[in-house]
């Protein structure tokens, strides 16, 4: 089996902070990372592995510094990695993207006639924390002409082409089968993610990450970058800081009284009807 | 030209840009400028995203230019109306449908296009009733009884039909599960731009198109996006943040039928869905949402956090602390990384504030907080907040509801 993990490497959100004078991203001390959903997608890609046997590849679209993610995703037990980056993939949006992806795993699976390139399984996580979009999965697929299933917590089983999956909706989950080769999303809840090991350490350390440009997947410059992007950001503010409301302190038999008072006072009750 | 770059004589060197962008992709090493002395800023375009943040932070000395390169797409002059998806499973229309309708409605009175809705499905007409009372002008419809549920596969090859065949200018979707799944095939079918997740959408005056904003960095910051030469221009909104459509008194809507478009076959099998056992786990639609935090300390502790939501028929909510920490499963989590809720009124307990949290649940109509901490930033959103120990303050809360005083 063949299976390609999709990653992306990210500003650490949880670490951006805003200058209340300027109203402007604190970018300082903030460490670019794997997007976090991602790194399920490599535990789950591994555990495919290690029950079925496979080939675990991870690729990513970005810059140079972005082969720092590969080689963590090796040490976390990928078996190697490319790095997708060409000068004309800027200003990709998530249309140019998916399509520039799409190419990738059609080159890393080679054979031409094999839909999605013979890769049976291409995961992802269900988003990245900075665009907060989970747009690119349901286009590579499109692109592959291949299904895809977002929000996955289980997979089930693989057997015979055929994959059963978990996939979490608002009000619970639908168990789903697909047929090989698919795009999976996945959520936090599919699986523990597994800290790198010794050997998968020095297997990072060793690994050489080759670079795929625009020419090496085949991919067409007219729907790469700025050019086969039809979003574009008009404008970027920062919200609007909030105000903050009554604060009650004191004994809870107080604070808890006033608050309740004020409640009834704003027309808002909350007690169990 | 370069979609982004440097005016090297406005700029000064002052490393504002530098700051300002997530990407690492400025660095001050190109040749002095406007100020002696001062290098001035590169811009490393395999990083660049051009999300436009530094351009931003150079407002005053206008040093960096952002290029909207003009490139191929449909002709937009022939595209016209706005179009929602109407969403539904198992009987039910979802409840972001006369959301994104009352958007559409909104929006109708700057375009004066009519509104329109694709149903597509098996026995979908059931629905047409309640989407012609909230407004719409004209359903697309496919009736078919071999198209399933939980079925994006057809679905969206369906969709792109309707919308390559009807040319709508705008088309929207409900930032759902499906939603966000089905919308991103779509557009990469139809080749056209997608924005995800919008939280306001209004009509460029000049340019009449559709301006779709959206939160991103975790609600740090807002971006305005537009989709220029490409139609429909598609945006999926997020649950819980538009006004549902007013109700019209006489529906003068019509249902056309479009049988001509075939059904495709399937690579999707669905084999059955399980509803979540507690009543509590519907955070999306719940009116009340009690959420413990850090401060609950221990797992057995959540039992705490039930009482309050039993005692206000509320949902349990947890903050990414309390899950990542195995207290409670990821299905309560609100938050960037969870779910996004708008509750009448959401009650977080022992919840410090942090950006990630806030962007699940600040659209929520009143928020109310008890944490220890005088200076947690939760207390910064929190219409009403209780200082104190949850131990004390939640019991003290729950008798009093419970007893009515």
């Amino acid at each position: 089996m063949k299976i390609i993990v999709c990653i992306k490497q990210v500003p650490d959100t949880t670490n951006v902070r805003i200058n209340p004078e300027t109203n402007t991203l604190v970018r300082e001390g903030v460490q670019s990372i794997i997007n976090p959903f991602d790194v399920y997608a490599i535990e789950e890609a591994v555990r495919l592995k290690e029950k079925h046997g496979a080939t675990v590849t991870v690729i990513t679209m970005g810059p140079p510094q972005a082969a720092e993610a590969l080689r963590e995703a090796i040490s976390l037990g990928a078996d190697d990695a490319r790095l997708v980056s060409d000068r004309a993939f800027a200003g990709a949006d998530t249309l140019a993207t998916a399509y520039a992806l799409s190419c990738a795993v059609r080159h890393l699976g080679g054979d031409a006639k094999a839909p999605a390139g013979g890769v049976d399984v291409i995961l992802m996580g269900r988003q990245a924390i900075d665009g907060d979009t989970g747009q690119v999965g349901p286009g590579v697929a499109e692109n592959l002409d291949i299904s895809h299933v977002t929000d996955i917590r289980k997979i089930e089983e693989i057997k015979d082409g055929r994959i059963v999956v978990e996939r979490l909706l608002e009000e619970g989950y639908a168990r789903i089968a697909a047929r090989l080769p698919v795009v999976l999303t996945v959520v936090k809840e599919i699986n523990t993610p597994r800290l790198p090991s010794l050997k998968g350490k020095l297997a990072a350390k060793k690994a050489e990450i080759p670079v795929l440009k625009a020419s090496d997947i085949g991919a067409d410059p007219e729907r790469l970058g700025l050019n086969g992007s039809p979003t574009q950001v008009m404008k970027i503010f920062t919200p609007p800081k909030p105000g903050g409301g009554k604060k009650f302190t004191g004994e809870p038999a107080e604070t808890v009284g006033a608050f309740l008072t004020e409640l009834a006072a704003a027309g808002i009750t909350i007690r169990k009807r | 030209m370069d979609p982004i770059r440097v005016v090297v004589q406005n700029c000064v060197g002052c490393n504002l840009c530098v700051k300002a962008c997530a990407y690492d992709a400025i660095t001050m090493s190109g040749p002095v400028g406007a100020r002696e002395g001062k290098a001035t800023a590169v811009i490393d375009l395999v990083k660049c995203t051009l999300c436009g943040s530094c351009a931003e932070a150079c407002k005053r000395y206008k040093a960096i230019v952002i290029t909207r390169t003009t490139f191929k797409g449909q002709d937009v002059k022939a595209h016209s109306g706005i179009c929602v998806y109407a969403e539904h499973r198992r009987g039910k229309l979802a409840s972001v449908v006369p959301e994104i309708v009352g958007a559409a409605r909104e929006l109708q009175k700057d375009l004066s296009a009519p509104v329109s809705a694709i149903l597509v499905g098996a026995g979908v007409r059931r629905y047409t009733e309640e989407l012609l009372s909230c407004g719409v002008d004209e359903i697309w419809m496919i009736d078919d009884p071999s198209i399933g549920d939980f079925d994006e596969d057809v679905h969206s090859e369906l969709v792109a039909q309707v919308l390559l065949e009807k040319k709508p200018e705008i088309f929207l979707g409900g930032g759902t599960v499906v939603g966000r799944s089905l919308l991103p095939r779509v557009a990469a079918k139809i080749l056209t731009g997608l924005t995800a997740d919008c939280t306001e959408l209004s009509i460029d005056p000049s340019t009449m198109f559709l301006r779709q904003t959206r939160p991103a960095f975790g609600g740090n910051i807002m971006a305005t996006i537009l989709t220029q030469n490409h139609r429909p221009q598609m945006a999926t909104v997020r649950h819980k943040v538009m006004k549902p459509a007013e109700k019209v008194a006489s529906p003068a809507g019509k249902v056309v039928e479009l049988k001509h478009i075939p059904i495709p076959k399937t690579r999707l099998e669905f084999l059955e869905f399980v509803e979540e056992k507690t009543s509590t786990v519907n955070l999306v639609e719940a009116d009340v949402i009690v959420s413990g935090g850090r401060g609950i300390k221990d797992p057995k502790n959540f039992a705490l956090i039930e009482k309050l939501a039993l005692a206000t028929s509320g949902a349990v909510g947890a903050s990414r602390a309390a899950v990542d920490a195995g207290w409670i499963p990821y299905s309560h989590q609100v938050g960037q990384t969870g779910k996004t809720v708008k509750p009448k009124v959401y009650i977080a307990c022992g919840i410090s504030g942090a950006i990630q949290h806030l962007a699940g649940m600040k659209g929520s109509d009143m928020i109310v907080a008890i944490n220890s901490d005088p200076n947690a930033p939760i207390f910064d959103v929190a219409h009403f907040g209780i200082v104190g120990d949850l131990f004390q303050v939640i019991p003290e809360l729950v008798k009093r509801l419970e007893n009515g005083t």
